[in-house]
């Protein structure tokens, strides 16, 4: 088990086990009173700020959300795309734990950890959302229950995720506090932990797929599809891999480590292979539904739709050859595309595919952009505190 | 070479499980659902509405909702579509020089919106927490503020863009027309048909209102006959008018199955305001997708059970490759 073998590293004195210590999780140090924390922590006052509006006064006071489009960035952004944006962890660890990919093992615990914020934040998100929050607790009780809804699943089973996470995480906590026999317990169950981690995101990262076939006609004929549920699930999964990319690449930059690049060029290539899979899903599925001419309309529609599937395809362009995924700037770049295309598939299918006649419009309201910018400031101060002080991030043989 | 072939394995088992059960002919597909028989609802015709509003008052006050302006001096409520304060409005359909009533060029005409009251509502099958839920015998698809924790998704869901949610305040509920179920046991029913001076909206049971339609519709234009008015089968107040020339359509008779309220117009559907819908509703759809993936949880036990094995073997191999090597 991972966090055992980690146990015993610790405990180990043996010099030949040098070079498995060098890869042990630890935590970097340093300040935390930096640039970047200070104005993290500014973007989350005025968050809260807009958040105490929201509650007192109601949603119409900080949104521009109408009769037309009850569902904007907080939803959409905070949570449908964050959630996928947060699926490192469940990505990762589907690679190691359940392809028995035992190598990428040093990439587990960061991308846990940004799932752990990610998700925990969207789950934090929906609570500013709900026009009716003090009943959300009904999500959790039988009598209220109904199993039809999508919408259910998708809570339920995002809920349950948080939790599952937090104890998928928590081994990083009982080392640093010398908690090592109720870890020793944990790592006997953890394999269950494990398989529900890799269960329950793809449960609820298809089913939001699944949200948008009850909206029927509404839908833009390019996002509508009964495929939704496989066609969310596989971009989350690839969106998962393009998110460790991005974040290593920038970790490594900003902590000044070194680049995990015989990591991440093999699991770029995992990345391609699931996004050929999408790809020929998604335009099979256009072919057959004979949706492809709504692509060749004047339309904002079909601008959007184009934008994505260019992020979709540039990839394949980019590190298509195994040279070219082992440039660092090459991988960066079409990690973001990835995170772009599989955030633009979220957002057209919700937003700008989504019509409900007569005239509404929807754009973001400033207090309204800035709680999602506050919530994302969250995640970045979280993800710093903690690898600063928590064994998350492989031991540099140059840091520590 | 042997992870690599325990990918792959592990790729088709989860993947094409997946794959299979949504894009093949599902074994619990549900059809949409049909209309209770004893389904109450209202019957529209476009063509006998004189746009007077008195049914936009009355439903106001029998809802308790508060007037909404939007002329500068505020003195009559003035909404110009429906919200989570107000349920029932009369639309106007305007054409060129607006001479003729009920034309689609150079004319005009009306259209009511309010609740469809749909036999397979897309908001009862949206709600998580069943604050959205059709009534077994009348069929009439009802609120409940108490369970709803304000997720929006009914109104995102609906196609008629009914339920609303009242943005205005800290505590909002959704708005909806419920048929006016809460006066039933006065012996009264819906306002809006109640009120209506020309029998434009008629309330009663669904399949009766249905026939009522199909006769107006076998008429022939400008032919007299008898409109009922208030509620079909209750108090004779008919009186006797000439027919118009209707469309040969019973809006909400096919529409996502057939819906509780009916609707009758002389203008093209499409143009005073109400959708083009297929006969299957998208509740059927997005439920037979859940209970394929989620039904009685089968396949997410048996994914987990794959899964658990898995993890308990590669948890293991992990723990010995600690002894050894870690490349």
């Amino acid at each position: 088990m991972r966090k055992a073998r980690n146990t015993r590293i610790e405990i180990m004195t043996n010099p030949s086990q040098a070079s498995v210590a060098s890869h042990a999780p630890a935590p970097l140090g340093g300040s935390l009173i930096t640039p970047t924390t200070l104005i993290c922590g500014v973007l989350i006052a005025i968050m809260l700020a807009v958040l105490a509006v929201r509650f007192f006064l109601g949603l119409g006071a900080v949104t521009n959300l109408n009769d037309g489009y009850p569902w904007g960035i907080w939803v959409v952004v905070d949570v449908i795309i964050g959630s996928a944006f947060a699926c490192g962890g469940f990505s990762v660890a589907m690679l190691v734990y359940i392809f028995n990919r035992g190598e990428y093992h040093p990439l587990v615990r960061p991308a846990l950890l940004a799932s752990l914020f990610g998700y925990t934040l969207a789950g934090a998100g929906v609570i500013f959302d709900l026009g009716r929050w003090w009943n959300f607790w009904h999500i959790f009780s039988p009598s209220y229950w109904n199993p039809n809804s999508v919408m259910f699943e998708v809570a339920v089973c995002i809920s349950l995720y948080i939790i599952v996470m937090w104890i998928e995480f928590s081994p990083a906590f009982l080392e640093q506090f010398g908690k090592y026999e109720v870890k020793k317990k944990l790592n006997k169950m953890l394999y269950i932990f494990v398989a529900l981690g890799t269960v329950l995101p793809m449960m609820h990262q298809s089913s939001l797929g699944t949200l948008l076939v009850v909206m029927g006609v509404q839908i833009n004929p390019l996002w509508a599809t009964p495929l939704e549920p496989l066609l969310y699930l596989l971009t989350a999964i690839t969106m998962g891999y393009a998110v460790v990319l991005f974040e290593s690449c920038v970790a490594s930059t900003g902590y000044r480590r070194k680049l995990e690049t015989r990591l991440l060029t093999p699991m770029a290539k995992v990345m391609l292979g699931f996004l050929v899979a999408y790809l020929l899903v998604r335009i099979g599925d256009l072919v057959v539904r004979g949706a492809l001419p709504h692509a060749f309309q004047a339309s904002l529609e079909a601008l959007m739709f184009w934008i994505e599937t260019a992020c979709f395809a540039a990839p394949l362009l980019l590190i298509g050859s195994e040279a070219n995924r082992r440039n660092p700037a090459r991988l960066f770049l079409a990690g973001m595309l990835l995170m772009l295309g599989g955030a633009l598939l979220r957002l057209n299918g919700f937003l700008i595919g989504y019509e409900t006649g007569d005239g509404f419009h929807y754009f973001p309201a400033l207090p309204e952009l800035l709680v999602t910018v506050g919530m994302f400031s969250v995640e970045v101060l979280g993800y710093i505190i903690i690898t600063r002080r928590f064994p998350v991030l492989p031991r540099e043989a140059t840091t520590h | 070479m042997s992870s690599r072939r325990d990918f792959i394995k592990g790729f088709f088992a989860s993947g094409t499980a997946l794959a299979a059960g949504v894009a093949s002919e599902p074994a619990c597909a549900r059809e949409t659902k049909k209309l209770a028989p004893g389904a109450m609802g209202l019957l529209y015709d476009a063509t006998l509405c004189v746009g007077c509003k008195a049914c936009v008052s009355a439903c106001k006050q029998a809802n308790d909702n508060p007037p909404e302006f939007s002329t500068v001096d505020q003195l009559w409520d003035t909404p110009l579509d429906t919200s989570g304060h107000t349920f029932n409005l009369i639309k106007m359909y305007r054409n060129g020089t607006m001479e003729v009533k009920d034309q689609e060029l150079d004319g005009y005409a009306f259209m009511k919106t309010s609740c469809m009251h749909c036999g397979d509502p897309s908001c009862v099958s949206a709600c998580p927490v069943s604050a959205m839920a059709k009534d077994p015998v009348t069929g009439v698809v009802g609120y409940d503020p108490e369970k709803c924790i304000g997720c929006r998704y009914c109104v995102a869901a609906c196609p008629f863009g009914i339920p609303k949610y009242q943005y205005d305040s800290p505590t909002g509920k959704i708005g909806k027309c419920e048929l006016c179920r809460h006066r039933y046991k006065d012996g009264r029913y819906s306002a809006c048909a109640e009120v209506c001076p020309t029998g434009a909206t008629l309330f009663g049971k669904t399949s009766e209102l249905l026939i009522e339609a199909r006769r107006r519709l076998a008429l022939k234009p400008g032919q007299r006959t008898k409109f009922p008015r208030g509620k079909l089968g209750g108090p004779d107040q008919s009186y006797e008018a000439p027919a118009s020339k209707y469309l040969q359509h019973v809006y909400g008779e096919k529409e996502y199955g057939g819906t509780q309220v009916l609707k009758l117009s002389a203008v093209n559907f499409q143009k005073v305001g109400m959708p083009d819908l297929p006969e299957n509703a998208a509740a059927a759809l997005s439920e037979t997708i859940q209970h394929t993936l989620y039904g009685n949880l089968i396949m997410p036990f048996a994914v987990l059970g794959v899964m658990a094995f898995a993890a308990k073997r590669n948890v293991k191999d992990d723990d010995a490759q600690g002894e050894k090597h870690e490349d």
